[in-house]
């Protein structure tokens, strides 16, 4: 066991996915000598050199188009994009070309491709540097969606997107990349990284998060504990394809659903989750699925951000609406 | 002779002149200018089939060879007029016609060894057939029953790209890929005259300078992008682009099938020793329409259409054999059977194309099993078993 925190842990998912492939390779923007802005890719270019940690002309559009042509010649390009935000430039190549390629081939074509985004707010950036545009990506077919919490699945399921043979974009919590915990780095991956996790259990409501909000329903569920309430907390983990499995079972058990997110609760994953739940769980439900997220409005300045962002405070109110119901 | 010369003034922008002139209308001045210049390019055949050296670009050909280019412009002639038929008879939703750009693809399309990795648009048909990809094969997205239709990998072609100057990038990153496996294999992106204004494109150019990547930028300048003439696209010649971002740059004359073929093979050289990309400018014309739901008479006039008619790819080829006694008539009856043949394969073989089976949209969006397309499968297959329930 090694203690890390989420930016080294993926950092060394990262160099352990290079060390059992020479096919993978790494590209971004500053990812070379600086070792990326969140210092994840720290040290891999000094160790396997600039052609496979490769540094970008600033154009998100030409990474991922880039990408896609090493992956046609048989790569397993990882990309970084800088900030959520910055995502967007490369959008087109993303949704039209990435997603669709394997289709159009009818299968003779593979595009492992991994696109990491840090996303979220909460640390006080600029404009364009807290987004949540997960959902944008999961409408897409042919493009998988995760976002990992902590560190162990943040080192497991790195590797697990980079061996996959669809692309994934791989969603990391940028205001948890300072946060620790114990990784087993040897052995296997603890569980395949499309399946969701009950990582807090209990029995009369169900929290359903993923990224940055598990942390933050975890200490909810905590708070709500000492009003004697028992809340299990649902580790989403993946968000394309979406583990109804898991949250239906949660919720057979609990009765009651509130899913918490970052990105704006209109057209969000809450809504789809609160449509697939409710068809599964109709009769079990106490509560109508309630959803906590961020608002129909642009990304505030970040002194205001606190007011946006979900906290444990707006988990609670949820909860007690859910509860008085 | 140096073999540059300048094209008709009819037939291109008027240089540019005072910019503050107003139109009659009243209107602001609409830059119709752009070129700096007349402009200039490689040629080897003129459109009266006189062959002429050019020092840079030397090119021998046996008998054989210049026959085999006529017989290639031809037959790819004929698969498009074809493609234009079938739609027209309402076998293909959509035609998008080479017409007119037979030099420029077949030219390109032979200069590449099979290990080169073509990246084409979705007018391309002469390039795949350079490339041995079966011309039925291109019917399949036009036709409406696949969005592909042959494996990249077999003849070393992409699938057609719709996406307007997206596959720049793929050609580039693939290069990339070429560098890092190391031999002498180059990659060629084929873009129009519409597509140099998209910013795919552009970083393209960027990448492929940046990493020295082995790639040659082939844009086909057909002079129109559906209804916009290409002064909306650039006010400097195309090719001079290159410059700006460290890489050569050179126009030729796309109707003329030695100069492409020549220019491309030296384009491809200097990719392969390691020189880096390269940008090529055909400059050329768009005989046709877009596309078969285009219709080019509400924006061109006939005059200019009619001007590039006399510079014709194949006409000019032939008047060439012609001159020098490279070909006779044998040659050409057995080029047109030729023809007939492939046209009447390419019909059948249109027609035999089957329908996908409705589920099959499932089956390659994922390599590992994803539960919503698995959720959404079953549902799909019970709700059309229901209906094969209520027909028995």
């Amino acid at each position: 066991m090694t203690q890390l925190t989420l930016a080294k842990a993926i950092n060394a998912g990262l160099r352990r996915a290079m060390e059992q492939d020479p096919k993978v390779l790494l590209m971004g923007e500053d990812i070379g000598k600086l070792g990326g802005v969140f210092r994840v890719t720290d040290g891999l270019q000094k160790d396997f050199g600039d052609d496979r940690v490769i540094d970008t002309p600033l154009a998100e559009s030409g990474i991922i188009g880039t990408a896609l042509g090493l992956a046609l010649r048989g790569f397993r390009p990882v990309c970084e994009i800088q900030f959520d935000g910055f995502v967007f430039p490369a959008f087109d190549q993303i949704t039209t070309q990435v997603a669709k390629f394997r289709a159009r081939s009818a299968g003779t074509v593979r595009m492992p491709m991994v696109i990491r985004i840090p996303s979220g707010g909460g640390i006080g950036a600029v404009e364009h540097h807290s987004e949540s545009p997960e959902a944008l990506f999961a409408h897409t077919a042919g493009l998988r969606v995760v976002s990992c919490s902590n560190p162990v699945d943040g080192y497991w399921m790195i590797q697990q997107a980079i061996r996959s043979d669809d692309p994934v974009i791989f969603f990391e919590p940028k205001r948890r990349y300072w946060e620790k915990a114990e990784v087993e780095v040897d052995g296997q991956a603890p569980r395949p990284f499309d399946r969701a996790a009950v990582v807090r259990p209990g029995t009369d409501l169900t929290l359903a998060a993923h990224g940055p909000m598990v942390r933050t329903c975890l200490d909810a569920a905590n708070a709500a504990e000492s009003e004697g309430r028992s809340i299990e907390v649902v580790d989403l983990r993946t968000i394309s394809p979406l583990d109804v499995d898991t949250v239906a079972g949660s919720v057979g058990r609990t009765g009651r659903l509130v899913v918490v997110h970052e990105a704006p609760v209109f057209f969000g994953l809450g809504a789809e989750l609160a449509a697939k739940v409710t068809e599964r769980c109709f009769y079990r439900l106490e509560a109508p699925v309630l959803r906590v997220g961020g608002f129909h409005a642009p990304y505030p300045p970040s002194r205001v951000e606190e007011i946006y962002l979900p906290d444990l405070d707006r988990v609670l109110d949820a909860v007690d609406r859910a509860f008085a119901f | 002779m140096t073999g540059r010369r300048a094209v008709e003034k009819s037939t291109t922008p008027t240089p540019a002149s005072g910019s503050t002139k107003r139109a009659p209308q009243g209107r602001r001045t609409r830059r119709t200018a752009g070129l700096e210049e007349e402009p200039e390019f490689i040629q080897l055949l003129t459109p009266t089939g006189e062959r002429i050296d050019h020092p840079d670009y030397p090119l021998e050909l046996s008998d054989e060879e210049a026959r085999s280019l006529y017989r290639d412009m031809v037959l790819v002639r004929r698969v498009d007029a074809e493609g234009t038929a079938l739609q027209r008879q309402g076998e293909l939703g959509l035609w998008a016609s080479l017409l007119g750009q037979e030099a420029a693809q077949i030219g390109s399309g032979r200069a590449l060894r099979a290990d080169d990795f073509a990246f084409p648009t979705y007018r391309e048909h002469g390039v795949a057939w350079c490339k041995g990809v079966s011309p039925v094969n291109l019917l399949g997205m036009f036709r409406g029953v696949n969005n592909g239709g042959w494996d990249p990998f077999e003849n070393n072609f992409n699938l057609y790209t719709i996406v307007i100057g997206s596959q720049t990038l793929h050609a580039v990153g693939y290069a990339m890929g070429v560098q890092r496996d190391g031999g002498d294999s180059a990659v060629i992106a084929y873009f129009g005259d519409g597509a140099s204004s998209q910013g795919d494109v552009l970083e393209a150019f960027v990448f492929g300078a940046s990493y020295n990547a082995p790639v040659v930028f082939f844009c086909q300048n057909n002079q129109w992008a559906i209804s916009e003439p290409t002064s909306r696209q650039f006010r400097v010649p195309l090719y001079k682009r290159a410059a700006g971002f460290g890489f050569p740059g050179v126009r030729v004359d796309g109707n003329d099938v030695f100069a492409c073929l020549a220019v491309t093979r030296a384009a491809l050289e200097h990719a392969r020793s390691g020189q880096g990309p390269m940008l090529i400018e055909a400059f050329t014309y768009r005989m046709g329409a877009h596309t078969t739901s285009d219709d080019p008479t509400r924006y061109r006039s006939s005059d200019e259409v009619e001007s590039w008619r006399a510079k014709d790819p194949i006409v000019r080829l032939r008047a060439y054999l012609d001159r020098e006694g490279r070909a006779d008539d044998v040659f050409y009856k057995s080029v047109d059977d030729e023809a007939d043949r492939l046209a009447a394969e390419i019909r059948s073989g249109c027609l035999a194309l089957p329908d996908p089976d409705p589920l099959s949209m499932f089956e390659h969006s994922y390599a590992d099993e994803h539960a919503q397309v698995t959720e959404e499968r079953a549902f799909l297959a019970e709700y059309l078993a229901g209906f094969s329930e209520e027909l028995s």
